[in-house]
């Protein structure tokens, strides 16, 4: 039985402020509960109250200005069996107001214990988000304009299961407490008091002040949210059980199937629409390279708002590691639409006469240096759909290049493909072979 | 070309075994092998992955990653459970940083063992998302209040962001202090051919942090909240029991003591790799994805009969001053390098710490300095190895 959880420090605190007295209630309502001060964590901020955590037997956590939730949500997630009772200030809810929202919303499961006292006690009285409209203050000289944050009914309206506003000179704030601390939930309680610093001798403010104002602002004292909610922490580990004693992110290993006689880099540009399937056909061809011995590097570009324009993918198959990935001209270049035109205009001006071009046929009239191949899967009887079209002339342009056999593009599908998508891949690589026949009969003089 | 033979691929007698992924999955399943198990990150370009694949595989190993309202959420979270006992991983890229700066400063205050990815992108501000650059070079040295040291590493390869992220997961628990894996989208994104025995190194064995203390360049020993131990943690000025204090002798032990603790230590922490060549007149250094085009153009200039030699940095912070005056001095010990080129995608965030080092050392040691030249380039397009083919003497 624990009869204190004080040390024997004294208090720092001016002659009057009520910091002393909502700590003494915290006392009492540890005593009352009785926790193991080495599985209670007291999170502290900055502000005369962020020094209260040097006055207890229990973990002290003191960060910086406003941050004491974002704290105690980690130590909370970290360890759910934890207590984490959060001191923080008025002016702490205001620059770490995200955080207070955010852990009501997600009920996790900390005891806020706001030191309200409407003003920046340790700065020299500047008014926070609580200060009264009307207040003076050294930030308010005529008068605070701004409207006071109301606390409790924010965090209760977003989501926390407790939420209670009273003063540090309550009789039942500790069992208050008590109360809060021993719930699972989210609580935070907005306890008024007085800053004899500043914002008594400023505003002739006193504790029977306290109520007047409150009644003014039409602030509802006690409990304004009093119901316990799935609490976070518990929450998200209860939601990730089912993965637990998975593999994490194992290595898919791949063995070489065979060697490739490819004897210097190769590199690629596949380029065609958002949504055109031209970086899942890269990795493929990449994979294909693996399996065949190669070293494969790829890089893609697109625009930010993924699902328009263009969508391009870089590719180097060497027989040795791959060391710089720039491709400025590509020994092939595959242009499955007119968004990849624009995106692959200078690869195609990079490329030379002994270079690959593989178009499809509405681009067949660009103008390049390289040979161009016109890949019509339509006149081969093959109904290449938009999104089908990258891997099909894909295929059809490694047939035709004879890097490496297409058996191994076929492995690769079946690597990371299942069921009918990986046989509609499958049933394109194969009709490639049509489309590719005939684009190279057509094309000879 | 021979024709395409069939058959298991051997090297030295031992079948090959490959992986196609990119820096981001390398560094997942780094620090999940250091046996990271706590995860707090915020959506970023280019650093999304990171988070994507956390959220995945962390519930997997019985650890928590949660995506927080904002980065300085993201970094309090991470320290808040650091102190908690988990391992902390963060992953943002450089307008993160900036969120993360004060929080930055609170860890190495309170000497929380943490580490944070970095994956820069182009420019100030929003600059360019996915754009790759390495302009945060300093920014991650200098980038909170007070100007304590930190480390920061910087894998050149998808199998070296594996390694460095195992590395910098032990440095941060050894050292009780933030450590930076200082990363860019083309690493990061990119997918590249990862050969199995190069990344698949297990962590080594880990006992449950425990540190001497004593000496002013020493390390604290650690206490999780939760263990046998009531802990308490201040980004105050603080005694070794972590009760605020303003005595000058204590306060400057503790400020001594924070410094000192990476610097007189440098020695151990410094990373790099010299590919050094007797005969060769300039040394190449650079880092990230920079380094692997002078890796390139060392290939090509010695197949051509030109001897070069070349530093890859992988600590970027603490500097490897011994690697590079050993660079320097050549292989044989005696001055044969008449030219450095430092290549980085910035305007000579790095070189101005080779230029500290090396004229340090030239004056100490009445040495002609050599010439230190840069390339830099700012265009988000890469450093080619031409490029570098073009500054060899």
């Amino acid at each position: 039985m624990l009869e204190t959880y004080r040390n024997e420090s004294d208090y720092p605190f001016c002659p009057g402020c009520g910091h002393g007295l909502i700590l003494n209630s915290l006392n009492q309502a540890l005593v009352k509960l009785q926790l193991d001060p080495t599985r209670t964590v007291l999170v502290t901020d900055i502000g005369c109250h962020g020094l209260g955590d040097q006055y207890f037997v229990t973990n002290a956590f003191h960060g910086l200005h406003g941050r004491s939730v974002a704290y105690a949500s980690g130590i909370k997630l970290a360890n759910p069996d934890l207590k984490v009772i959060v001191l923080i200030g008025d002016g702490g809810t205001g620059i770490g107001g995200a955080h207070l929202l955010n852990a009501a919303r997600r009920n996790i499961g900390l005891s806020v214990l706001v030191f309200n006292n409407f003003n920046f006690g340790m700065t020299g009285g500047e008014h926070s988000v609580t200060t009264p409209e009307g207040a003076i203050t050294a930030t308010t000289r005529a008068g605070n304009l701004e409207r006071p944050l109301d606390l409790c009914a924010t965090v209760a309206v977003n989501g926390a299961g407790l939420a209670w506003r009273g003063t540090a000179f309550d009789r039942d704030l500790a069992d208050v407490m008590a109360e809060a601390i021993e719930s699972e939930s989210f609580a935070l309680l907005d306890i008024w008091e007085l800053c004899t610093a500043y914002f008594v001798t400023d505003n002739d403010f006193s504790r029977k002040s306290l109520s007047e104002v409150r009644e003014r602002l039409g602030m509802q004292v006690g409990w304004l949210a009093r119901a316990e909610r799935p609490e976070f922490s518990r929450a998200l580990r209860a939601a990730g059980a089912a993965q637990a004693g998975q593999p994490a992110l194992r290595p898919a290993a791949i063995e070489p199937l065979g060697v490739s006689p490819l004897d210097r880099e190769f590199r690629m540009v596949i380029a065609g629409s958002a949504g055109g399937k031209v970086r899942s056909s890269a990795r493929l061809v990449g994979e294909a390279a693996l399996l065949s011995g190669l070293f494969a590097a790829q890089q893609d570009d697109y625009p930010v708002t993924v699902q328009t324009g263009h969508s391009l993918s870089e590719l180097i198959l060497s027989p040795r590691e791959i060391l710089f990935t720039g491709v400025s001209r590509p020994d092939a270049l595959i242009v499955a639409s007119e968004d990849g035109l624009r995106a692959a205009r200078r690869y195609l001006e990079a490329q030379s006469p002994e270079d690959w071009l593989y178009v499809s046929p509405e681009l067949s009239g660009v103008e390049s240096r390289a040979r161009k191949v016109v890949l019509d899967f339509e006149a081969a009887g093959l109904r290449a759909g938009r999104k089908a079209r990258a891997l099909a002339m894909v295929a059809a342009a490694l047939r035709h290049l004879d890097l490496f056999p297409l058996a191994m593009l076929e492995e690769a599908i079946w690597r990371s493909q299942r069921g009918s998508v990986a046989e509609a891949s499958l049933k394109l690589v194969a009709a490639s072979a049509t489309a590719i026949t005939e684009a190279i009969t057509s094309a000879k003089p | 070309m021979a024709p395409y033979t069939r058959g298991k691929c051997e090297v030295h007698g031992v079948r090959v075994m490959r992986e196609f992924i990119d820096g981001a999955t390398a560094i997942a399943r780094g620090a999940l092998d250091a046996g990271c198990s706590f995860f707090a990150g915020y959506p970023i370009s280019p650093a999304t992955p990171l988070l994507l694949h956390m959220i995945r595989e962390l519930p997997k190993v019985g650890g928590v990653a949660v995506q927080a309202e904002d980065e300085i959420a993201s970094i309090s979270m991470c320290i808040g459970a650091a102190m908690a006992g988990a391992r902390a991983l963060t992953a943002t890229s450089g307008p993160g940083i900036s969120l993360y700066s004060e929080n930055i400063g609170l860890a190495i205050m309170g000497e929380v063992p943490l580490v944070i990815v970095d994956a820069q992108r182009m420019g100030p501000a929003t600059g360019g998302a996915t754009t790759p650059a390495q302009g945060d070079v300093q920014f991650v040295r200098w980038g909170t209040s007070g100007g304590y040291p930190i480390i920061a590493l910087a894998p050149s390869s998808v199998a070296e962001c594996y390694g460095l992220t195992l590395r910098a997961f032990e440095l941060a628990e050894h050292f009780r202090v933030p450590v930076f894996v200082l990363t860019d989208k083309e690493v990061i994104l990119s997918m590249a051919t990862v050969e199995r025995s190069s990344h698949e190194t297990p962590g080594p064995e880990r006992a449950t942090p425990h540190y001497a203390i004593g000496r002013v360049d020493g390390l604290p020993p650690f206490s999780p909240y939760g263990g046998p131990r009531v802990a308490r943690f201040t980004g105050s000025s603080h005694d070794e029991r972590g009760f605020l204090t303003k005595d000058p002798a204590q306060v400057g032990r503790l400020n001594e003591h924070l410094w000192r603790k990476i610097e007189d230590h440098a020695a151990e922490i410094e990373l790099a790799r010299a590919d050094l060549q007797e005969g060769a007149k300039t040394l190449l250094i650079s880092y990230g994805v920079t380094a692997r085009a002078m890796a390139e153009a060392v290939r090509s200039l010695r197949a051509a009969g030109r001897p070069v030699s070349a530093l890859t940095v992988h600590s970027l912070w603490p500097v490897p001053e011994n690697a590079i005056l050993d660079a320097v001095r050549g292989p044989d010990c005696h001055t044969a390098i008449e030219r450095i080129v430092v290549a980085e995608l910035n305007l000579g965030d790095f070189r101005r710490e080779v230029e500290r080092v090396v004229y340090r050392w030239a004056a100490q040691t009445r040495r002609p300095a050599p010439e230190i030249a840069g390339i830099h380039r700012l265009d988000g397009e890469l450093i080619t190895p031409q490029q570098f083919v073009q500054t060899i003497l």
